[in-house]
């Protein structure tokens, strides 16, 4: 039997403050996820700025909680992995330099890591990856389809061409005049409602794998507005369900064809949007009937946390990937020249 | 007692080790890298040049702003990180009495200067003895120049940025205002120790909560407070 691999994960890409240790890529020791959700609220949307200044306030103090609650010390650790992008740049840069200087008094490797290669590997603190493996991440910043044939290695299938799923869901929801974050609200308020209306589905040319979502929050836009010329009534609950369901619509039945098409053995669901109970039950009742594995993290690993990125840095560092104290926060960072 | 010093407060980048008053080595440049590439191996190999290790350091020295909002974040976050860890002080010294005291041997005061943009400067007025006499601050430059005006005696320019505001300074000013030579323009680390070893040491568990000086607050604070300013006055 070998030793133990022990890794602190440190996560600062928006606004959580987030540090784990995980045991092997697989075990969490421990958990703590600083949220700044409060802050931002009253401004709508995450302020940059704001967010990087709650970052200074909260790294040490995240990273020393989860070194107690693991009861480890940092000799204990084997690595240190950061999430090096994508995100606010300024924000990365907080927990990329913590990590630096950690790192340097303690002589230990640094990892840089992908945040969404993060949100997929979220996946294997439940259980363990089956490859060849497809996996949708849908989140405030993205939805991709993405496909892996092993640990490590990452092929885009399909990509939104405008706004991401969860962005989507915060114009809508504005439009809805409900609060930020606003998709669990429209999540809520589409479970209340019998009547669904009848949005569009974007399904874009035949066979792409490709989303389209700005079309869709335009038609309920024109909605909105045409039944307010109308003085008709507006049912919040009926917009926001027939706006759910197009998006669960499409994402599930692309998800459903590529994973037929690789011939996969497994689906996962990553990113803050795989919290949208909708969304969740589409896929699962989906994956059931056609008898192909499906998971999707518990609540708590599918919005950032620091968990994720030591799990994705366990395999990177086991794959020899690691990083130099010159490492610097890439916003734009694509999940496929990280592999 | 070993200290280390940085400032990343602004373009310029200063490292600095201080072994029992003695500067061992400082390394300072001002090339537009970004901090969060440069400063860490900088001081990896400051330390390494010293020969001294991390867990040898007493306590860090860093410059807490005001500055890029960015720049100063990186050196906070590093001086904390490494402060936290090794339980030592980290103690935290403005970046304006840092550019300051570049002009401490100056018989007059010292106005030192970082440009904000927009006819904006965060700047301060110190004795030679640096003390403020106008405290840091982000000024408008002819509110800072009339201040300046209102005093008696010669006044040192430092700072890179005083390049950008030279012709305004001396328009106001006149021969009262000197420049300083272009070696005094950039902050150094052995300074923000120097100014550092003057404050009391603060307890190790108030690292925590060492956190940036900005001068400022963030923009969409400020315009949310207007908004809601606005708001009260229509109720
Ligand atoms: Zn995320």
């Amino acid at each position: 039997m070998t030793k133990d691999q022990i890794i602190l994960g440190i996560e600062t890409s928006c606004d959580e403050t987030a540090a784990s240790i995980v045991r092997n890529g697989r075990e969490i020791i421990s958990n703590v996820v600083s949220s700044q959700i409060e802050s931002h609220k009253r401004f709508g949307g995450v302020v940059p700025e704001i967010a990087s200044r709650h970052h200074v306030e909260q790294v040490t103090i995240v990273i020393e909680e989860a070194l107690k609650q693991a009861n480890m010390q940092p000799s204990d650790l084997d690595a240190v992995a950061v999430t090096e992008g994508p995100g606010l740049v300024g924000a990365l840069l907080i927990g990329i330099n913590a990590a630096k200087a950690f790192a340097f008094v303690h002589q230990l490797p640094l990892v840089g890591v992908h945040h969404i290669a993060g949100h997929i590997y979220a996946n294997q603190l439940v259980e363990p990856m089956q490859f060849p493996l497809l996996a949708l991440v849908v989140s405030g910043g993205h939805t991709e389809i993405v496909l892996m044939k092993e640990h490590g290695s990452f092929e885009l299938i399909g990509e939104t061409r405008d706004d991401a799923a969860g962005e989507a869901y915060d114009k809508v929801a504005r439009v809805l005049k409900l609060p930020y974050p606003g998709g669990p609200h429209i999540d809520r308020l589409a479970h209340e409602s019998e009547e669904a209306i009848d949005f569009p589905r974007i399904w874009l040319e035949e066979g792409s794998y490709d989303f389209s979502f700005s079309g869709l929050k335009s038609s309920v836009i024109n909605y909105m507005h045409n039944a307010e010329q109308r003085g008709e009534e507006i049912k919040p609950q009926a917009v926001a369900a027939g706006f759910q369901n197009s998006v669960v619509e499409v994402l599930t039945a692309k998800t459903l064809r590529a994973a037929k098409q690789y011939n996969v053995k497994q689906v996962i669901a990553a990113g803050g949007v795989s919290a949208n109970k909708g969304l969740r039950k589409s896929l699962e009742d989906t994956f059931a009937k056609e008898g192909i594995p499906f998971t999707v993290p518990p609540l708590f690993l599918c919005t950032d946390n620091a968990a994720m990125i030591a799990a994705a840095g366990s395999v990177m560092f086991e794959k020899g990937h690691t990083s130099t104290m010159a490492m610097n926060g890439r916003p734009g960072m694509t999940l496929f020249d990280w592999n | 007692m070993i200290w280390l010093g940085i400032d990343t407060s602004n373009v310029p980048l200063t490292i600095a080790v201080v072994k029992d008053n003695q500067l061992l080595v400082e390394w300072t440049s001002s090339i537009k890298v970004t901090h969060s590439v440069g400063a860490m191996p900088a001081v990896e190999e400051a330390l390494r040049q010293a020969d001294i290790k991390p867990n040898e350091l007493d306590a860090i020295a860093v410059a807490e702003g005001p500055g890029s909002y960015t720049g100063v974040r990186i050196g906070v976050t590093i001086a904390k990180t490494l402060a936290w860890t090794l339980k030592i002080p980290v103690v935290g010294v403005s970046s304006l009495q840092t550019l300051a005291g570049n002009g401490s041997l100056f018989k007059g005061i010292i106005c030192p200067i970082m440009d904000a943009r927009r006819q904006n400067v965060f700047s301060a007025i110190y004795t030679n003895e640096l003390d403020a006499t106008l405290p840091d601050g982000h000024y408008a430059l002819d509110v800072l120049l009339e201040q300046l005006a209102a005093t008696e005696e010669d006044i040192l320019f430092v700072g890179k940025d005083v390049a950008i505001h030279w012709e305004a300074i001396q328009q106001v000013l006149g021969e009262r205002a000197i420049r300083a030579p272009f070696y005094h323009d950039l902050p150094k680390a052995s300074v923000v120790i120097e100014l550092a070893m003057k404050k009391p040491l603060p307890s190790i568990e108030e690292t925590h909560h060492f956190v940036p000086d900005y001068k400022r607050i963030t923009e969409a604070e400020t315009n949310w407070r207007a908004e809601q300013q606005k708001a009260g006055q229509n109720e």
